[in-house]
């Protein structure tokens, strides 16, 4: 491309920032404490910082095509992503956004000056392939020690492990809906409908009965086992948008239900005093009453609410690492392959005389199974819940992890978690920009790894290496 | 050698709207032997399929399979229990592999039924009993049978999706047989094949006959498959049958040629002939 059109081509972009920013970022109210009203503030400083930023940014991803400006671009943005936040502007986001960006063209600079690109491209992409399994087959293990090391590090307060807590039920969940979405092929978006029905069978079980966590838990799972069934039958026929729009409505009616089945649910104000969990018995209170033993007189410590939260901590480990196992184990027998090739041709899985109904609803009940397990762990976490918890906001964060990590990957789910989860949290100080970095780290990502982070898919059965040896 | 009914078709109908997509049609297909279903594009032989296999819920018509398996009347059945149960296998028109798994798990998951069975209905293949272990050995097996006999054995972890067209077409026909059927249905396996792949395509299909004995249904436009292995011919027109018998039988039947060659030939027929063929309202 000649200057003129390069030039062309930034000014439209910087165009486009331009009529973004500035009234988004041109002005503020601010509500003046006293006076009757609020003031508007400008900021058109900011909103040129932003417009030459786009257009020093399109410029530089523009002249990456030339090789000789390969390498003084990767200088020159790798400095500015380390230099920038050193310039103070009024507005932390866009030195946010600065850095961010130019760590954007600096990475894909170092991708092009040392040809990963090229490495990656030949013979369709086997390398990349590679790459990804040699991850999968390394990276998980390493990262289930450190997830089990986790809760000692000395970096971890107790806000982290909360937060660990927390990424952890996505990640059962996000694992939960890839039998569904990733495996069966069938798109839920409404998902959380499970989730509230293994947390109010949980609340409600655990307060009327007084059943111990490990009794309730596999009843709530079974009960959203059968409610994943309920749904299943009347859209076994449904494909594609249908599906989701009807799993859809299927979320919202469970919500609304709850929501004003009063005398059942607790209505709006939801059910709080749920039990909480203890230690085989032993609970995790300071002063247990007379007659029993809590967990720290156990083990003879002191008491320290940090317990809790740490055993809560194993407890989701635990139960995510069984929906991984299970997953992994059912994905190689003859039912987790009957699923995949249900997602790939459903008419052909007829003509080989694979049961459709019963190869979906089997995936429906156990991804709900799963949802279910999640919800009684999250309600005996947090000791109450309300309709509120189970928004359709939560389906679709939950498909959002499993379409990032590119279905069908379990480490890919970890991943996609941890970056919409995990994330967002750390970047709260964004404060109403966070939705905005969200929404535009999604897209980055379906631009340039459409098929997720990790789209890589393992056979489920190779054949025997002797002629006619042992499996 | 005697020959032993396999699939009766008696006054098979089926209707679009007001299109009469196959219109009162009977036949016989005898088992280890290949029928084949000929005739112009719309006739109706993908409609007999679909007819077959479950695919259209209301045929009008009875389709009586009397393989090695008992007896069945397949209009009753659901689409998917013809393969399961009755042992009718079949492959489209256009290619349905399952692309994105590898060649070797399109034809495990062809013996989906077998292996469940032997799973306990997953229980016990989740458990790792050593039933399932065997059960999937001897898939293992089948499937690197049909490989090797294909020559896919060093492609048996690629996607099928990545696999030449002819292949793919192959690998389609053992995915069938994988499901062990007694009567095989072929919608057009030789389209798109080269002159030598088409070759090889006879040799395969005449020893899947003989060497599984079991019955072929066959819908094929390339003649040198059809003439060449067939041991009789059923010619569809416009849903309706207008011929049925041996290679040398139909290819001198003149309602057969009229029917591919087009109107013009009438013309050149001889007068006498032609006059019949207005009376009865056929042009
Ligand atoms: N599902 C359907 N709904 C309506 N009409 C249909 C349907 N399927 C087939 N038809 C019509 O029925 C007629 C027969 O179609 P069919 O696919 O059986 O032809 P065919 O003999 O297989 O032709 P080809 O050689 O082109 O494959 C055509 O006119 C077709 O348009
Ligand atoms: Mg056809």
């Amino acid at each position: 491309m000649d200057a003129r059109a390069l030039l062309k081509d930034a000014g439209l972009a910087a165009f486009v920032a331009f009529a973004l920013a500035f009234p988004m970022v041109g002005f503020q109210t601010i509500d003046v404490s006293g006076s009757h009203g609020i003031t508007v503030v400008t900021r058109f400083g900011d909103v040129a910082i932003a417009v030459a930023l786009v257009f020093i940014g399109r410029l530089a991803l523009s002249l990456l095509q030339n090789r000789a400006m390969r390498l003084p671009i990767l200088v020159l943005s790798a400095a500015l992503a380390v230099g920038l936040p050193l310039l103070t502007t009024s507005y932390p986001v866009i030195t946010w956004l600065s850095v961010i960006a130019t760590a954007v063209i600096a990475v894909r600079a170092a991708w092009l000056v040392f040809d990963i690109a090229d490495v990656v491209g030949r013979d369709e992409g086997n390398h990349l392939r590679d790459a990804t399994a040699f991850i999968g087959r390394w990276f998980g293990p390493v990262l289930v020690v450190f997830a089990v090391l986790f809760p000692f590090l000395p970096m971890t307060s107790r806000y982290i492990l909360d937060l660990g807590i927390l990424v952890l039920t996505y990640v059962m969940l996000g694992w939960g809906l890839n039998v569904v979405v990733g495996l069966a092929g069938l798109l839920d978006l409404g998902y959380v409908a499970f989730y509230a029905v293994g947390a109010y069978s949980y609340a409600i079980i655990a307060q009327t009965f007084g059943w111990s966590f490990w009794v309730c838990l596999p009843l709530a799972g079974l009960f959203a086992a059968f409610f994943g069934v309920i749904l299943g039958f009347p859209v076994l026929r449904l494909r594609g948008d249908y599906l989701a729009i009807v799993t859809l409505g299927f979320g919202e009616i469970i919500r609304i239900i709850l929501l004003n089945w009063s005398s059942f649910s607790g209505g709006p104000n939801g059910i709080s005093g749920v039990p909480r969990p203890s230690f085989l018995g032993f609970p995790f209170t300071a002063n247990p009453p007379e007659g029993t033993r809590a967990f720290h007189q156990l083990f003879g410590l002191d008491f320290a609410p940090e317990h809790r939260i740490v055993f809560l901590y194993y407890l989701i480990l635990a139960l995510a690492l069984v929906t991984n196992i299970f997953t992994l184990r059912i994905r190689k027998l003859p039912i987790g392959r009957a699923w995949e090739a249900l997602r790939e041709d459903e008419v052909a899985c007829r003509a080989l005389g694979i049961n459709p109904t019963n190869t979906k609803l089997t995936a429906f009940a156990i991804g709900a199974m799963f949802a279910g397990f999640a919800g009684a762990f999250f309600a005996t976490r947090q000791g109450f819940i309300s309709p509120e918890s189970f928004s359709f906001l939560e389906s679709a964060v939950i498909l959002a992890i499993v379409v990032l990590d590119g279905m069908g990957s379990q480490i890919g789910v970890v991943l996609a978690a941890v970056l919409l989860i995990g994330i967002p949290e750390f970047f709260r100080e964004l404060a109403q920009f966070r939705m905005l970095a969200f929404g535009a780290a999604m897209v980055g990502i379906m631009i340039w790894r459409p098929r997720g982070l990790l789209a890589h898919r393992d056979p489920s059965i190779h054949l025997p290496k002797a002629v006619g040896g042992g499996a | 050698m005697t020959r032993s009914p396999l699939l009766a078709v008696e006054h098979l109908t089926m209707r679009f709207g007001g299109l009469v997509a196959v219109d009162d049609v009977s036949f016989t297909a005898y088992d280890r032997e290949i029928t084949a279903i000929i005739g112009p594009n719309g006739a109706g032989k993908t409609t007999v399929f679909n007819c077959l296999t479950g695919f259209y819920p209301t045929p009008v018509g009875r389709l009586r399979l009397t393989g090695g398996r008992g007896e069945f009347l397949l209009e009753r059945m659901d689409g998917f229990r013809i393969a399961q149960k009755a042992g009718v296998a079949r492959t489209f028109q256009n290619i349905r592999l399952f692309p994105r798994m590898t060649v070797l798990e399109n034809l495990i998951v062809a013996q989906h039924n077998v292996l469940m069975r032997a799973s306990g209905y997953t229980a016990a293949g989740l458990l790792g009993l050593r039933r399932y272990r065997v059960a999937e050995h001897e898939a293992l097996e089948l499937a690197r049978s049909w490989l090797d006999r294909l020559g896919l054995t060093a492609q048996s972890d690629w996607e099928a999706g990545n696999l030449p067209y002819g292949s793919q077409r192959r690998l389609e026909i053992a995915r069938a047989m994988c499901t062990k059927p007694v009567l095989l249905c072929l919608d057009e396996p030789a389209a798109g094949l080269n002159p030598r792949e088409s070759a090889e395509l006879r040799g395969l299909l005449t020893e899947t006959r003989d060497q599984h004995g079991i019955g072929i249904l066959l819908i094929e436009h390339d003649m040198s498959v059809v003439m060449g292995i067939s041991d009789h011919i059923i010619v569809l027109d416009y849903g309706s049958m207008i011929a049925d018998g041996t290679p040398s039988e139909v290819r001198s039947d003149p309602a057969v040629i009229r029917a591919y060659l087009g109107e013009e030939e009438t013309e050149q027929l001889p007068p006498e002939v032609a006059g019949d063929l207005h009376q009865e309202g056929r042009i």
